[in-house]
Protein backbone atom coordinates (compact mmCIF):
# COMPACT_ATOMS: atom_id res chain seq x y z
CA UNK A 1 0.00 0.00 0.00
CA UNK A 2 1.40 3.22 -1.08
CA UNK A 3 1.85 5.74 1.84
CA UNK A 4 1.23 9.77 1.38
CA UNK A 5 1.27 12.79 4.08
CA UNK A 6 -2.34 14.03 2.38
CA UNK A 7 -4.96 12.24 0.90
CA UNK A 8 -7.12 14.75 -0.98
CA UNK A 9 -11.03 13.47 -2.44
CA UNK A 10 -11.81 15.43 -5.27
CA UNK A 11 -9.92 17.38 -8.32
CA UNK A 12 -11.92 20.00 -8.19
CA UNK A 13 -10.76 23.77 -7.17
CA UNK A 14 -10.19 22.99 -3.39
CA UNK A 15 -8.54 19.72 -4.29
CA UNK A 16 -6.23 21.49 -6.60
CA UNK A 17 -5.30 24.14 -5.24
CA UNK A 18 -4.54 22.36 -2.32
CA UNK A 19 -2.51 19.74 -3.94
CA UNK A 20 -0.38 22.14 -5.39
CA UNK A 21 0.52 24.16 -1.92
CA UNK A 22 1.21 20.90 -0.44
CA UNK A 23 3.15 19.56 -3.01
CA UNK A 24 5.43 22.80 -2.97
CA UNK A 25 6.11 22.74 0.49
CA UNK A 26 6.93 19.53 0.42
CA UNK A 27 4.57 17.12 0.94
CA UNK A 28 3.77 13.59 -1.14
CA UNK A 29 0.05 14.22 -2.22
CA UNK A 30 -2.24 11.90 -3.49
CA UNK A 31 -5.61 13.10 -5.43
CA UNK A 32 -8.17 10.99 -6.00
CA UNK A 33 -11.05 11.91 -8.10
CA UNK A 34 -14.23 9.80 -9.77
CA UNK A 35 -13.89 11.92 -13.11
CA UNK A 36 -11.87 11.27 -15.69
CA UNK A 37 -10.10 14.60 -15.78
CA UNK A 38 -9.77 17.26 -13.04
CA UNK A 39 -11.56 20.23 -12.70
CA UNK A 40 -14.61 19.14 -10.72
CA UNK A 41 -18.18 19.95 -11.85
CA UNK A 42 -17.17 23.96 -11.97
CA UNK A 43 -13.72 23.19 -14.43
CA UNK A 44 -15.25 20.20 -15.60
CA UNK A 45 -12.79 18.35 -18.12
CA UNK A 46 -11.66 22.01 -18.78
CA UNK A 47 -8.03 21.13 -20.51
CA UNK A 48 -9.58 19.19 -23.45
CA UNK A 49 -12.90 21.62 -23.58
CA UNK A 50 -11.29 25.04 -22.84
CA UNK A 51 -9.86 25.49 -27.04
CA UNK A 52 -13.39 24.05 -27.92
CA UNK A 53 -16.18 26.04 -26.19
CA UNK A 54 -14.38 28.87 -23.82
CA UNK A 55 -16.10 31.20 -25.63
CA UNK A 56 -19.50 29.63 -24.80
CA UNK A 57 -18.40 28.94 -21.17
CA UNK A 58 -16.37 32.48 -20.14
CA UNK A 59 -13.39 33.14 -18.48
CA UNK A 60 -14.44 32.27 -14.77
CA UNK A 61 -14.49 28.54 -16.87
CA UNK A 62 -11.01 28.21 -18.83
CA UNK A 63 -8.81 29.72 -16.33
CA UNK A 64 -9.97 26.36 -14.19
CA UNK A 65 -6.97 25.24 -16.90
CA UNK A 66 -4.02 27.20 -14.50
CA UNK A 67 -5.55 24.70 -11.68
CA UNK A 68 -5.41 21.47 -13.43
CA UNK A 69 -1.90 22.24 -14.75
CA UNK A 70 -0.94 22.26 -11.24
CA UNK A 71 -1.51 18.88 -10.45
CA UNK A 72 1.55 18.04 -12.86
CA UNK A 73 4.24 18.12 -9.96
CA UNK A 74 6.64 15.27 -9.10
CA UNK A 75 5.29 14.91 -5.79
CA UNK A 76 1.07 14.64 -6.81
CA UNK A 77 0.41 11.31 -7.70
CA UNK A 78 -3.74 11.89 -9.38
CA UNK A 79 -5.75 9.02 -9.60
CA UNK A 80 -8.49 9.56 -11.73
CA UNK A 81 -11.45 7.51 -12.33
CA UNK A 82 -10.91 6.66 -8.74
CA UNK A 83 -14.24 6.09 -6.27
CA UNK A 84 -13.88 6.16 -2.78
CA UNK A 85 -15.75 4.12 -1.18
CA UNK A 86 -13.97 3.80 2.54
CA UNK A 87 -12.06 5.96 4.14
CA UNK A 88 -10.93 4.56 7.89
CA UNK A 89 -9.18 6.01 10.34
CA UNK A 90 -5.45 7.54 10.56
CA UNK A 91 -6.14 7.08 7.56
CA UNK A 92 -6.92 3.89 4.92
CA UNK A 93 -8.64 5.13 1.74
CA UNK A 94 -10.10 2.02 -0.52
CA UNK A 95 -11.40 2.75 -4.13
CA UNK A 96 -11.85 1.79 -7.40
CA UNK A 97 -10.28 2.64 -9.90
CA UNK A 98 -10.45 0.81 -13.70
CA UNK A 99 -12.88 -2.16 -12.00
CA UNK A 100 -10.01 -3.13 -9.51
CA UNK A 101 -9.98 -1.89 -6.13
CA UNK A 102 -7.23 -0.65 -3.93
CA UNK A 103 -6.04 1.07 -1.17
CA UNK A 104 -3.81 4.00 -0.39
CA UNK A 105 -2.45 5.13 3.25
CA UNK A 106 -2.36 8.81 4.61
CA UNK A 107 -1.20 11.11 7.25
CA UNK A 108 -4.16 13.51 6.88
CA UNK A 109 -6.70 13.48 4.53
CA UNK A 110 -8.45 16.23 3.00
CA UNK A 111 -12.15 15.99 2.02
CA UNK A 112 -12.79 18.37 -1.28
CA UNK A 113 -15.81 16.69 -2.14
CA UNK A 114 -17.48 19.59 -3.65
CA UNK A 115 -21.34 20.36 -3.61
CA UNK A 116 -24.41 18.80 -4.48
CA UNK A 117 -27.73 20.44 -6.01
CA UNK A 118 -30.36 20.97 -3.21
CA UNK A 119 -32.81 18.80 -3.99
CA UNK A 120 -35.53 20.29 -5.12
CA UNK A 121 -38.73 17.79 -4.74
CA UNK A 122 -41.90 18.86 -7.18
CA UNK A 123 -44.33 17.01 -8.64
CA UNK A 124 -43.18 15.49 -11.59
CA UNK A 125 -39.06 16.13 -10.81
CA UNK A 126 -38.43 11.99 -11.68
CA UNK A 127 -39.30 12.38 -15.03
CA UNK A 128 -36.98 11.43 -17.61
CA UNK A 129 -36.02 14.85 -19.27
CA UNK A 130 -35.99 16.60 -15.58
CA UNK A 131 -32.25 17.20 -14.76
CA UNK A 132 -30.68 19.66 -12.22
CA UNK A 133 -29.13 22.67 -13.78
CA UNK A 134 -25.90 21.58 -12.61
CA UNK A 135 -26.60 18.25 -14.87
CA UNK A 136 -27.29 20.98 -17.75
CA UNK A 137 -24.23 22.78 -17.66
CA UNK A 138 -22.32 19.16 -17.29
CA UNK A 139 -23.76 18.19 -20.48
CA UNK A 140 -22.46 21.73 -22.15
CA UNK A 141 -19.48 22.03 -20.50
CA UNK A 142 -18.25 18.00 -20.58
CA UNK A 143 -20.01 16.66 -24.00
CA UNK A 144 -21.22 19.57 -25.80
CA UNK A 145 -24.77 18.85 -25.44
CA UNK A 146 -27.25 21.21 -25.23
CA UNK A 147 -31.02 21.09 -24.63
CA UNK A 148 -33.02 22.32 -27.45
CA UNK A 149 -36.01 23.25 -25.62
CA UNK A 150 -35.45 23.64 -22.09
CA UNK A 151 -37.32 25.59 -19.57
CA UNK A 152 -35.24 26.65 -16.76
CA UNK A 153 -36.59 26.48 -13.19
CA UNK A 154 -35.71 27.84 -9.61
CA UNK A 155 -34.05 30.71 -8.56
CA UNK A 156 -30.00 31.61 -8.35
CA UNK A 157 -26.89 32.46 -10.17
CA UNK A 158 -26.11 29.30 -11.76
CA UNK A 159 -29.56 29.46 -13.08
CA UNK A 160 -28.95 33.09 -15.08
CA UNK A 161 -25.57 31.35 -15.79
CA UNK A 162 -26.80 28.31 -18.01
CA UNK A 163 -29.02 30.93 -19.41
CA UNK A 164 -26.57 32.81 -20.39
CA UNK A 165 -24.12 30.22 -21.51
CA UNK A 166 -27.37 28.98 -23.33
CA UNK A 167 -27.84 32.05 -24.82
CA UNK A 168 -24.40 32.60 -26.18
CA UNK A 169 -24.57 28.61 -27.88
CA UNK A 170 -27.34 29.91 -30.05
CA UNK A 171 -29.84 27.80 -27.85
CA UNK A 172 -31.74 29.79 -25.86
CA UNK A 173 -33.90 28.21 -23.05
CA UNK A 174 -37.79 28.68 -24.06
CA UNK A 175 -38.50 30.13 -20.88
CA UNK A 176 -37.17 30.99 -17.30
CA UNK A 177 -39.74 30.27 -14.52
CA UNK A 178 -38.47 32.10 -11.54
CA UNK A 179 -39.09 31.33 -7.54
CA UNK A 180 -37.37 34.30 -6.28
CA UNK A 181 -39.91 37.33 -5.20
CA UNK A 182 -39.92 40.78 -4.68
CA UNK A 183 -39.77 40.24 -1.03
CA UNK A 184 -37.02 38.01 -1.15
CA UNK A 185 -34.67 40.97 -3.10
CA UNK A 186 -36.03 43.82 -0.34
CA UNK A 187 -34.83 41.41 2.48
CA UNK A 188 -31.62 40.71 0.67
CA UNK A 189 -31.20 44.64 0.05
CA UNK A 190 -29.82 45.19 3.71
CA UNK A 191 -26.82 42.67 2.82
CA UNK A 192 -26.22 44.69 -0.31
CA UNK A 193 -23.37 46.96 1.90
CA UNK A 194 -21.43 43.66 2.38
CA UNK A 195 -21.64 42.79 -1.08
CA UNK A 196 -20.79 45.81 -2.51
CA UNK A 197 -17.38 44.28 -1.19
CA UNK A 198 -18.07 41.72 -3.40
CA UNK A 199 -18.99 43.62 -6.33
CA UNK A 200 -17.36 41.40 -9.37
CA UNK A 201 -20.11 38.61 -8.37
CA UNK A 202 -22.73 41.64 -8.35
CA UNK A 203 -21.91 43.02 -11.89
CA UNK A 204 -21.44 39.19 -13.46
CA UNK A 205 -24.89 38.57 -12.39
CA UNK A 206 -26.40 41.86 -14.36
CA UNK A 207 -24.22 41.42 -17.21
CA UNK A 208 -25.73 37.84 -17.27
CA UNK A 209 -29.48 38.98 -16.69
CA UNK A 210 -28.40 41.90 -19.54
CA UNK A 211 -27.44 38.04 -22.02
CA UNK A 212 -30.53 36.88 -21.26
CA UNK A 213 -32.86 39.80 -21.61
CA UNK A 214 -31.25 40.78 -24.72
CA UNK A 215 -31.94 37.44 -26.12
CA UNK A 216 -35.88 37.71 -25.46
CA UNK A 217 -36.00 34.66 -22.72
CA UNK A 218 -39.16 35.27 -20.95
CA UNK A 219 -38.57 35.32 -17.24
CA UNK A 220 -41.90 34.27 -15.41
CA UNK A 221 -40.67 35.68 -11.31
CA UNK A 222 -42.44 35.01 -7.97
CA UNK A 223 -43.89 31.19 -9.65
CA UNK A 224 -45.69 28.78 -7.39
CA UNK A 225 -47.74 25.97 -8.00
CA UNK A 226 -44.83 24.58 -9.84
CA UNK A 227 -45.15 21.31 -11.70
CA UNK A 228 -43.69 19.16 -14.46
CA UNK A 229 -46.35 17.50 -16.55
CA UNK A 230 -45.75 14.39 -18.97
CA UNK A 231 -46.69 10.59 -18.72
CA UNK A 232 -42.72 9.22 -19.70
CA UNK A 233 -41.05 12.12 -20.08
CA UNK A 234 -41.24 15.76 -19.33
CA UNK A 235 -43.44 17.69 -21.59
CA UNK A 236 -44.66 20.61 -19.65
CA UNK A 237 -43.95 22.60 -17.08
CA UNK A 238 -46.91 24.33 -15.32
CA UNK A 239 -47.28 26.69 -12.91
CA UNK A 240 -48.52 30.75 -11.78
CA UNK A 241 -47.04 33.55 -11.86
CA UNK A 242 -48.34 37.25 -11.29
CA UNK A 243 -51.88 35.85 -10.75
CA UNK A 244 -51.72 33.88 -14.54
CA UNK A 245 -51.34 30.00 -15.01
CA UNK A 246 -48.91 28.82 -17.43
CA UNK A 247 -48.21 25.64 -19.47
CA UNK A 248 -45.15 25.82 -21.36
CA UNK A 249 -44.01 22.90 -23.50
CA UNK A 250 -40.41 21.92 -23.16
CA UNK A 251 -38.47 18.57 -23.66
CA UNK A 252 -36.20 19.14 -20.42
CA UNK A 253 -36.47 21.50 -17.30
CA UNK A 254 -33.42 22.14 -15.72
CA UNK A 255 -34.32 22.81 -11.94
CA UNK A 256 -32.20 24.40 -9.49
CA UNK A 257 -32.48 26.76 -6.25
CA UNK A 258 -29.03 26.45 -4.95
CA UNK A 259 -26.38 24.02 -3.78
CA UNK A 260 -25.49 22.75 -0.69
CA UNK A 261 -22.60 20.76 0.56
CA UNK A 262 -21.58 17.38 -0.16
CA UNK A 263 -21.28 15.95 3.17
CA UNK A 264 -21.63 11.65 2.72
CA UNK A 265 -17.31 11.30 3.26
CA UNK A 266 -17.03 13.86 6.36
CA UNK A 267 -20.20 12.00 7.88
CA UNK A 268 -19.01 8.67 7.23
CA UNK A 269 -16.13 9.71 9.65
CA UNK A 270 -18.11 11.02 12.24
CA UNK A 271 -17.21 14.99 11.60
CA UNK A 272 -20.08 16.77 13.41
CA UNK A 273 -22.80 18.79 11.50
CA UNK A 274 -24.88 21.75 12.30
CA UNK A 275 -27.61 23.53 10.90
CA UNK A 276 -26.67 26.65 8.39
CA UNK A 277 -29.74 29.26 8.80
CA UNK A 278 -28.25 31.21 6.35
CA UNK A 279 -27.91 28.49 3.91
CA UNK A 280 -30.43 26.42 5.10
CA UNK A 281 -28.34 23.26 5.14
CA UNK A 282 -26.13 21.33 7.16
CA UNK A 283 -22.28 22.29 7.27
CA UNK A 284 -19.50 20.37 8.94
CA UNK A 285 -17.95 21.92 11.95
CA UNK A 286 -14.63 23.37 10.95
CA UNK A 287 -12.37 25.55 12.05
CA UNK A 288 -10.49 28.27 10.09
CA UNK A 289 -8.22 26.19 8.57
CA UNK A 290 -10.79 23.47 7.11
CA UNK A 291 -9.71 21.11 10.12
CA UNK A 292 -12.67 18.92 11.21
CA UNK A 293 -13.52 17.98 14.93
CA UNK A 294 -12.25 14.72 13.89
CA UNK A 295 -7.94 14.28 14.22
CA UNK A 296 -6.57 14.78 10.85
CA UNK A 297 -9.57 15.22 8.54
CA UNK A 298 -9.89 18.38 6.85
CA UNK A 299 -12.42 19.92 4.82
CA UNK A 300 -12.04 22.49 2.20
CA UNK A 301 -14.11 24.09 -0.49
CA UNK A 302 -17.81 24.01 -1.20
CA UNK A 303 -17.98 20.45 0.58
CA UNK A 304 -17.75 22.46 3.83
CA UNK A 305 -20.02 25.57 3.02
CA UNK A 306 -20.79 26.77 0.26
CA UNK A 307 -18.92 29.88 -1.18
CA UNK A 308 -17.63 29.19 -4.97
CA UNK A 309 -14.85 28.42 -7.07
CA UNK A 310 -12.94 31.21 -5.81
CA UNK A 311 -13.28 30.53 -2.11
CA UNK A 312 -12.48 27.05 -2.32
CA UNK A 313 -9.49 27.46 -4.24
CA UNK A 314 -8.12 30.05 -1.33
CA UNK A 315 -9.30 27.75 1.69
CA UNK A 316 -7.79 24.52 -0.08
CA UNK A 317 -4.67 26.45 -0.06
CA UNK A 318 -4.86 27.22 3.62
CA UNK A 319 -5.87 23.76 4.49
CA UNK A 320 -2.38 22.47 2.41
CA UNK A 321 0.27 24.93 4.33
CA UNK A 322 -1.48 23.87 8.19
CA UNK A 323 -1.02 20.76 7.41
CA UNK A 324 2.29 21.25 5.86
CA UNK A 325 3.18 23.01 9.77
CA UNK A 326 1.49 19.78 11.52
CA UNK A 327 4.08 17.71 9.44
CA UNK A 328 6.89 19.67 10.33
CA UNK A 329 7.45 21.01 6.91
CA UNK A 330 6.81 24.68 7.45
CA UNK A 331 7.16 26.81 10.53
CA UNK A 332 3.89 28.46 11.85
CA UNK A 333 5.21 31.99 11.12
CA UNK A 334 5.81 30.74 7.85
CA UNK A 335 2.67 29.03 7.29
CA UNK A 336 0.87 32.16 8.77
CA UNK A 337 2.86 34.47 6.84
CA UNK A 338 1.59 32.65 3.45
CA UNK A 339 -1.96 32.29 4.48
CA UNK A 340 -2.68 36.12 5.59
CA UNK A 341 -3.30 36.84 1.74
CA UNK A 342 -5.44 33.52 1.11
CA UNK A 343 -7.71 34.20 4.26
CA UNK A 344 -8.17 38.43 2.89
CA UNK A 345 -8.85 36.64 -0.59
CA UNK A 346 -11.45 34.20 1.02
CA UNK A 347 -13.14 36.54 2.89
CA UNK A 348 -13.77 39.29 -0.20
CA UNK A 349 -15.00 36.33 -2.06
CA UNK A 350 -17.34 35.30 0.54
CA UNK A 351 -19.04 39.08 0.92
CA UNK A 352 -21.49 39.04 -1.32
CA UNK A 353 -22.71 35.45 -0.28
CA UNK A 354 -25.19 36.93 2.69
CA UNK A 355 -26.59 39.09 -0.44
CA UNK A 356 -27.53 36.16 -2.72
CA UNK A 357 -28.10 33.76 0.20
CA UNK A 358 -30.81 35.71 0.99
CA UNK A 359 -31.58 37.49 -2.59
CA UNK A 360 -32.39 33.63 -3.68
CA UNK A 361 -33.39 31.80 -1.27
CA UNK A 362 -34.49 27.60 -1.71
CA UNK A 363 -38.17 27.70 -3.21
CA UNK A 364 -40.75 27.06 0.02
CA UNK A 365 -43.08 24.13 -2.23
CA UNK A 366 -40.04 22.30 -2.25
CA UNK A 367 -38.57 22.86 1.00
CA UNK A 368 -42.58 21.88 2.09
CA UNK A 369 -43.82 19.65 -0.92
CA UNK A 370 -47.36 18.37 -1.41
CA UNK A 371 -47.70 15.49 0.12
CA UNK A 372 -48.13 13.41 -2.69
CA UNK A 373 -44.68 14.24 -4.02
CA UNK A 374 -41.55 12.27 -4.05
CA UNK A 375 -38.98 13.01 -1.73
CA UNK A 376 -36.53 9.53 -1.82
CA UNK A 377 -36.25 9.46 -6.33
CA UNK A 378 -34.64 5.75 -5.34
CA UNK A 379 -37.33 3.93 -3.03
CA UNK A 380 -40.18 6.22 -4.68
CA UNK A 381 -41.20 7.71 -0.92
CA UNK A 382 -43.01 10.72 -0.98
CA UNK A 383 -43.92 13.85 1.34
CA UNK A 384 -46.91 12.27 2.69
CA UNK A 385 -45.44 9.02 3.68
CA UNK A 386 -42.76 11.27 5.93
CA UNK A 387 -45.27 12.89 7.54
CA UNK A 388 -46.89 9.39 8.18
CA UNK A 389 -44.06 8.35 9.90
CA UNK A 390 -44.11 11.32 11.76
CA UNK A 391 -47.38 11.09 13.26
CA UNK A 392 -46.68 7.63 14.15
CA UNK A 393 -43.92 8.61 16.36
CA UNK A 394 -40.56 8.90 13.31
CA UNK A 395 -38.44 11.55 15.22
CA UNK A 396 -35.45 11.05 12.73
CA UNK A 397 -34.06 10.23 8.98
CA UNK A 398 -32.21 6.96 10.54
CA UNK A 399 -36.06 5.90 11.99
CA UNK A 400 -37.52 6.66 8.88
CA UNK A 401 -35.21 4.03 7.10
CA UNK A 402 -36.98 1.25 8.95
CA UNK A 403 -40.53 3.07 8.31
CA UNK A 404 -40.25 2.71 5.01
CA UNK A 405 -36.97 2.35 3.10
CA UNK A 406 -36.39 6.41 2.90
CA UNK A 407 -32.49 6.75 1.70
CA UNK A 408 -32.00 3.08 1.57
CA UNK A 409 -32.05 3.26 -2.43
CA UNK A 410 -28.61 3.86 -4.38
CA UNK A 411 -27.86 7.37 -4.19
CA UNK A 412 -27.58 6.34 -0.40
CA UNK A 413 -29.95 9.56 0.77
CA UNK A 414 -27.82 12.53 -1.50
CA UNK A 415 -31.00 13.95 -3.06
CA UNK A 416 -33.58 12.84 -0.31
CA UNK A 417 -31.47 13.55 3.01
CA UNK A 418 -32.10 17.55 3.64
CA UNK A 419 -35.67 17.11 2.03
CA UNK A 420 -36.50 14.26 4.95
CA UNK A 421 -34.66 16.15 7.72
CA UNK A 422 -36.64 19.27 7.06
CA UNK A 423 -40.07 17.59 6.45
CA UNK A 424 -39.71 15.62 9.60
CA UNK A 425 -38.52 18.55 11.43
CA UNK A 426 -41.55 20.63 10.14
CA UNK A 427 -43.84 17.75 11.21
CA UNK A 428 -42.39 17.44 14.38
CA UNK A 429 -41.61 20.68 15.49
CA UNK A 430 -38.47 20.09 16.02
CA UNK A 431 -34.80 21.72 14.87
CA UNK A 432 -32.83 20.10 11.75
CA UNK A 433 -30.45 19.88 14.44
CA UNK A 434 -32.59 17.90 16.64
CA UNK A 435 -33.71 15.90 13.68
CA UNK A 436 -30.13 14.86 12.58
CA UNK A 437 -29.61 13.52 9.33
CA UNK A 438 -29.04 9.74 8.17
CA UNK A 439 -25.63 8.05 9.40
CA UNK A 440 -23.51 7.56 6.43
CA UNK A 441 -21.78 4.05 6.62
CA UNK A 442 -19.41 2.62 4.27
CA UNK A 443 -19.29 1.85 1.17
CA UNK A 444 -19.87 5.64 0.73
CA UNK A 445 -20.07 4.38 -2.89
CA UNK A 446 -21.19 1.07 -4.30
CA UNK A 447 -18.44 -1.57 -5.07
CA UNK A 448 -18.55 -4.58 -6.70
CA UNK A 449 -17.57 -8.18 -5.10
CA UNK A 450 -15.58 -8.64 -7.98
CA UNK A 451 -13.82 -5.21 -7.58
CA UNK A 452 -13.22 -6.41 -3.62
CA UNK A 453 -12.01 -9.84 -4.72
CA UNK A 454 -9.29 -7.91 -6.60
CA UNK A 455 -7.87 -6.72 -3.81
CA UNK A 456 -4.83 -7.47 -2.50
CA UNK B 1 -40.10 17.67 -33.88
CA UNK B 2 -36.70 18.96 -32.99
CA UNK B 3 -34.55 16.38 -30.87
CA UNK B 4 -34.21 17.32 -27.29
CA UNK B 5 -30.51 17.80 -27.11
CA UNK B 6 -27.96 19.30 -29.79
CA UNK B 7 -24.73 18.06 -30.12
CA UNK B 8 -22.33 20.84 -31.01
CA UNK B 9 -19.48 19.10 -32.18
CA UNK B 10 -19.56 16.25 -34.31
CA UNK B 11 -15.96 15.80 -35.09
CA UNK B 12 -15.49 12.82 -32.86
CA UNK B 13 -14.80 8.76 -34.56
CA UNK B 14 -18.57 7.14 -34.34
CA UNK B 15 -18.81 3.85 -32.84
CA UNK B 16 -21.57 1.21 -32.95
CA UNK B 17 -22.78 0.99 -28.85
CA UNK B 18 -25.75 -2.06 -28.64
CA UNK B 19 -28.37 0.05 -26.25
CA UNK B 20 -31.70 -2.03 -25.69
CA UNK B 21 -31.16 -3.88 -29.03
CA UNK B 22 -30.40 -0.86 -31.31
CA UNK B 23 -27.47 -0.38 -32.52
CA UNK B 24 -26.22 3.68 -32.27
CA UNK B 25 -23.32 5.58 -33.62
CA UNK B 26 -22.14 7.22 -30.29
CA UNK B 27 -18.63 9.57 -30.05
CA UNK B 28 -15.82 7.50 -28.88
CA UNK B 29 -14.68 8.70 -25.74
CA UNK B 30 -17.61 10.83 -24.73
CA UNK B 31 -19.80 10.51 -21.85
CA UNK B 32 -22.11 7.65 -22.32
CA UNK B 33 -25.20 9.16 -20.60
CA UNK B 34 -24.62 12.71 -22.58
CA UNK B 35 -24.21 10.33 -25.55
CA UNK B 36 -27.51 8.35 -24.90
CA UNK B 37 -29.73 11.47 -24.69
CA UNK B 38 -28.08 13.13 -27.98
CA UNK B 39 -29.17 10.13 -30.08
CA UNK B 40 -32.61 10.69 -28.65
CA UNK B 41 -32.40 8.07 -25.75
CA UNK B 42 -35.01 9.50 -22.76
CA UNK B 43 -35.69 6.07 -20.98
CA UNK B 44 -32.76 4.70 -19.45
CA UNK B 45 -34.29 2.78 -17.08
CA UNK B 46 -37.60 1.89 -14.99
CA UNK B 47 -37.69 1.71 -10.96
CA UNK B 48 -37.58 -1.60 -9.30
CA UNK B 49 -40.48 -0.05 -6.70
CA UNK B 50 -43.10 1.02 -9.29
CA UNK B 51 -41.60 0.32 -12.47
CA UNK B 52 -41.32 4.91 -13.25
CA UNK B 53 -39.77 5.77 -16.16
CA UNK B 54 -35.78 7.39 -15.38
CA UNK B 55 -33.13 9.25 -17.07
CA UNK B 56 -30.09 11.01 -15.90
CA UNK B 57 -30.64 13.71 -13.83
CA UNK B 58 -27.65 15.12 -11.96
CA UNK B 59 -24.71 14.17 -14.50
CA UNK B 60 -22.20 13.69 -11.78
CA UNK B 61 -22.09 9.91 -10.36
CA UNK B 62 -24.49 10.84 -7.22
CA UNK B 63 -27.78 10.45 -8.21
CA UNK B 64 -27.47 7.37 -9.85
CA UNK B 65 -31.22 7.92 -11.80
CA UNK B 66 -29.05 6.68 -15.02
CA UNK B 67 -28.12 3.67 -14.25
CA UNK B 68 -27.64 0.76 -17.01
CA UNK B 69 -26.73 -2.80 -17.58
CA UNK B 70 -23.14 -2.85 -19.23
CA UNK B 71 -22.51 -6.15 -20.06
CA UNK B 72 -24.37 -7.77 -17.27
CA UNK B 73 -23.03 -5.58 -14.19
CA UNK B 74 -25.36 -2.68 -13.31
CA UNK B 75 -23.60 1.06 -13.71
CA UNK B 76 -24.20 4.59 -14.16
CA UNK B 77 -24.10 6.03 -17.53
CA UNK B 78 -22.40 9.42 -16.25
CA UNK B 79 -19.44 7.75 -15.10
CA UNK B 80 -18.30 5.49 -18.45
CA UNK B 81 -16.92 6.75 -21.48
CA UNK B 82 -18.60 5.16 -24.97
CA UNK B 83 -16.23 2.22 -26.14
CA UNK B 84 -16.91 -0.14 -28.65
CA UNK B 85 -17.99 -3.59 -27.94
CA UNK B 86 -20.37 -3.86 -24.72
CA UNK B 87 -24.01 -4.82 -24.75
CA UNK B 88 -25.82 -1.75 -22.84
CA UNK B 89 -29.33 -2.91 -21.65
CA UNK B 90 -32.22 -1.15 -19.41
CA UNK B 91 -31.33 -2.72 -15.81
CA UNK B 92 -32.95 -5.76 -14.66
CA UNK B 93 -35.30 -5.89 -18.30
CA UNK B 94 -36.67 -9.97 -17.96
CA UNK B 95 -35.39 -10.68 -14.20
CA UNK B 96 -37.99 -12.10 -12.37
CA UNK B 97 -40.15 -9.70 -9.96
CA UNK B 98 -38.28 -10.09 -6.19
CA UNK B 99 -40.76 -7.98 -4.53
CA UNK B 100 -42.10 -9.84 -1.65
Amino acid sequence: MRHYDLAILGAGPAGMAAAATAAEAGLSVCVLDEQPHAGGQIYRDVERVAALRGDILGKDYTRGATLTAGLRHAAITHLSGAVVWAIEHAFRISFTQGGAAAQIAAERVLLATGALERPMPLPGWTLPGVMTAGAGQILLKQSGVLAQSAVLVGSGPLLYLIAAQMVRAGVPPVAMVETQTLDDLIRAARHLGGALRGWRYLLKGARMLAEITSARVPRHTGATGIAIAGESRAEAVTFTSKGRAHRIPCDTVFLHHGVVPNTQAARSLGVSHIWDRAQSCFVPSVDDWGQSDVAGVFIAGDSAGIGGANVAESAGRMTALKVAEELGRLSATERDRQAAPLRSARNKDLAARPFLDRAYPPHAAAVAPDDATVICRCEEVTAGDIRRYAALGCLGPNQAKAFGRAGMGPCQGRYCGLSVSVILAQANGLTPDATGYYRIRPPIKPVTLGELASLE
Amino acid sequence: MKPAFLELTQGARRVPVRFAGETLMLPEGANLAAALLAAGVTVFRHTPVSGAPRGPFCMMGACFDCLVEVDGSVRQACMIEVAEGPEIARPHVGEPDETL
